[in-house]
C-alpha cells in the first residue's frame, strides 16, 4: 500500500495487490472438517463480506487470516507473506498489521476504555505523552470519547463494539477483520457500527473481511460511502465509489465458498440457496 | 481399546502441552519484551496477597506441633527436645509444604479462574491479535512473582511458627522462651535451610504453571472456567504432595553426600 505517494486520500487510490490470500485451505477437529478447500482472495482496500450460517466457518476464516489458527493444509498470504507455515513469533509482527474486531468486542475488563484503546501503544513502546492524544482522537471517531476512564462493564453491547473498533484502528492497521460486528444489536446500534466501518474504509482506505449472518450489513458497506467534505455517510452507488472501494460477496456452505460476486450478482441470483439469505 | 488409546493420547498431549508452557514461562526471561509492572503486580497480589493466611496458619501450625510432640517428650522427661523437633520439622518440611498447599488453594485457583475467564472472553485471542504473546505477558510474570513470593512466605511462615511453638510451650509445657529458641535455632544445618528452599521454589513452579495452564486450556464457557479452577487446586496441591516425597529424599541424599 503506498498511502502517501499520490497525495490523493486513501479512498481515491486504485484497488492494488491482493492483501489477502487463501488457496485450497483445510481446516477440522475433532468433530470433523469444517474448512474445505476455501480459496479467495480480498485486494487492497476492498471489504469482502463473508455471509454464512452458524457454524459454516466464518470466525474460523477470520481466525486463519490473522494467523490466530493454521490451516491443515493450503496456504495462506497476508500482505504478501506466507503466514500458514511460520513460527508463533514471526506471525506477532504481522498481526501488528491486523485489526481485529471480535465478535463480543474480547477488551480487557480490568483496564478502562482509554487503557483499552491505548493497549497496543502501550507494547509498542509509544511515547506516553503522545499516547493520550492518539487515544482520544479514534475515541472521538467512533464518538465515545466521554467514556475514556470507564470500565468495560459499563458500556452497552454497542459501545463495547466501538471501544474494540476503536483499539483495532489505533495502529491505522491496513487490514481490519470484523467477526459479526452487528451479531446481537438492535437496528439503529448496527445501523451505527456499520457507518462507523464504512466511515473507516473510506477514510483510511483499509481492506476489510467481515463476518455476518446479515445480508443488510453487507448491502449497506456497499451502497452507502462516507463523504469526507459533507462529513456524512451518503446512498452511493455509482461505479466511482464502488471501484475506489469495491464490496464482494462470499457465501460460505459445507465448509466452501458456495458463491462469490458483487452484490449485484447477488441480488439477481436465482440459486434457491441463496434467495435464503435475500428474504 | 480405542478409549483407551483416545485417553493416552489426550493426556500425554497434556502433559506435553503442560511441558511447553512450562519451558516457555522460564525461557521467555532471556528475551524482551520483559513485563515487570505486570510481575510485580502480581507479586503484589500473590505475596502480599497471601501474607494473612500464612501467618494465621503458620502461627497455630507451630503451636500445634508443640503439643502435639511436648507432650510425647514429657513422658521421657526430654520436653527440652521440643524446640529442636519443631525447629527442623517447621523448616524442612511443614513451612514449605503448608504454605505451599495453601498458596495453591488461594493463587492457582486465582490464576486458573483468571486466565480461564480471559480465555472464554477472547481476551487471549484479542492479546494474540494485537501482537501480544500470551505466555509472556499472562504465564512468565505468574511463575516468576510466584518463584519470588513463595520462599519470602515461607520464610515469614516458619518464623511466626517458630513463635507459635515458643508461645505455646512457655504456656504449655512451662519451658523457658529462651532455652526453646536457642535449641530451635541450633539444631538447624545449612542442609536444612536448603532442603526447605528447594521445595519452595519447585512447589512455587508447580502451583503457578499448573494455574496457568488449567486457565488457558479452558473449554466450555463459564462452567469450564469453574472446572478449571478446581481441577487447578486439586492438580497443583497433589503434584506439591508427590513432589515432596522425592524432593525430601534428594535433599537427604544431597545433605549426606555434600554437607
Amino acid at each position: 500500500m503506498s498511502l502517501s505517494t499520490s497525495g490523493l486520500t486513501p479512498a481515491f487510490q486504485a484497488v492494488g495487490h491482493a492483501a489477502i490470500e487463501f488457496d485450497d485451505v483445510h481446516l477440522g477437529f475433532s468433530e470433523g472438517e469444517i474448512l474445505r478447500g476455501v480459496t479467495f482472495s480480498a485486494q487492497e482496500r476492498e471489504t469482502v463480506v463473508l455471509l454464512g450460517e452458524t457454524g459454516t466457518g466464518k470466525t474460523l476464516l477470520l481466525k486463519l487470516a490473522s494467523g490466530l489458527l493454521r490451516p491443515d493444509s493450503g496456504s495462506i498470504r497476508v500482505l504478501g507473506k506466507d503466514i500458514s507455515g511460520i513460527p508463533e513469533s514471526e506471525l506477532l509482527g504481522i498481526r501488528r498489521e491486523i485489526g481485529f474486531v471480535f465478535q463480543e468486542g474480547a477488551l480487557f475488563d480490568s483496564l478502562t476504555v482509554g487503557e483499552n484503546v491505548a493497549y497496543r501503544l502501550h507494547e509498542d513502546g509509544v511515547d506516553p505523552d503522545e499516547i493520550e492524544p492518539r487515544v482520544s482522537e479514534v475515541l472521538r471517531f467512533v464518538e465515545l470519547a466521554h467514556t475514556f476512564d470507564s470500565l468495560p462493564s459499563d458500556l452497552s453491547g454497542g459501545m463495547r463494539r466501538r471501544v474494540s473498533i476503536a483499539r483495532a484502528l489505533i495502529t491505522r492497521p491496513p487490514i481490519v477483520l470484523y467477526d459479526s460486528p452487528t451479531a446481537g444489536l438492535d437496528p439503529i446500534t448496527s445501523q451505527t457500527i456499520i457507518s462507523l466501518i464504512l466511515r473507516l474504509r473510506d477514510v483510511y482506505g483499509v481492506t476489510s473481511l467481515l463476518a455476518t449472518h446479515r445480508l443488510q450489513d453487507g448491502f449497506a458497506l456497499a451502497n452507502f460511502h462516507f463523504d469526507s467534505r459533507s462529513k456524512k455517510v451518503r446512498r452511493d452507488s455509482s461505479p466511482e465509489s464502488s471501484r475506489a472501494a469495491p464490496t464482494r460477496f462470499l457465501v460460505l456452505r459445507a465448509g466452501k465458498i458456495y458463491f462469490e460476486g458483487s452484490p449485484d450478482e447477488l441480488m439477481k441470483s436465482q440459486d434457491p440457496y441463496l434467495r435464503r439469505f435475500l428474504i | 481399546m480405542e478409549v483407551l488409546q483416545d485417553l493416552a493420547k489426550t493426556n500425554i498431549l497434556k502433559v506435553q502441552n503442560y511441558s511447553i508452557l512450562s519451558y516457555h514461562s522460564i525461557t521467555n526471561l532471556a528475551s524482551g519484551p520483559r513485563y515487570v509492572q505486570d510481575t510485580l503486580d502480581q507479586m503484589d497480589d500473590i505475596g502480599v496477597g497471601s501474607l494473612p493466611i500464612v501467618l494465621l496458619s503458620g502461627f497455630f501450625i507451630g503451636a500445634v506441633m508443640v503439643l502435639q510432640t511436648g507432650s510425647q517428650f514429657i513422658r521421657f522427661g526430654q520436653a527440652s527436645l521440643t524446640g529442636d523437633i519443631v525447629s527442623l520439622a517447621l523448616v524442612r518440611e511443614l513451612g514449605p509444604s503448608i504454605t505451599g498447599l495453601l498458596v495453591a488453594g488461594r493463587c492457582a485457583s486465582g490464576i486458573a479462574s483468571e486466565l480461564g475467564s480471559m480465555q472464554v472472553t477472547e481476551q487471549v485471542d484479542a492479546m494474540r491479535a494485537m501482537g501480544t504473546d500470551p505466555s509472556r505477558k499472562l504465564v512468565t510474570p505468574r511463575v516468576l512473582a510466584t518463584l519470588i513470593t513463595l520462599p519470602l512466605l515461607t520464610t515469614i511462615s516458619v518464623f511466626v511458627g517458630l513463635l507459635g511453638g515458643m508461645l505455646a510451650s512457655v504456656l504449655s509445657l512451662r519451658i523457658n522462651a529462651t532455652t526453646f529458641w536457642e535449641r530451635a535455632i541450633k539444631i538447624l544445618e545449612f542442609s536444612d535451610i536448603m532442603q526447605g528452599f528447594m521445595k519452595t521454589v519447585v512447589f512455587a513452579f508447580i502451583l503457578a504453571t499448573v494455574g496457568c495452564y488449567q486457565g488457558l486450556n479452558v473449554r466450555g464457557g463459564t462452567q469450564g472456567v469453574g472446572r478449571a479452577t478446581t481441577q487447578a487446586v486439586v492438580v497443583s496441591s497433589v503434584l506439591i504432595i508427590i513432589s515432596d516425597t522425592f524432593l525430601t529424599k534428594i535433599a537427604l541424599y544431597l545433605a549426606d553426600k555434600l554437607f
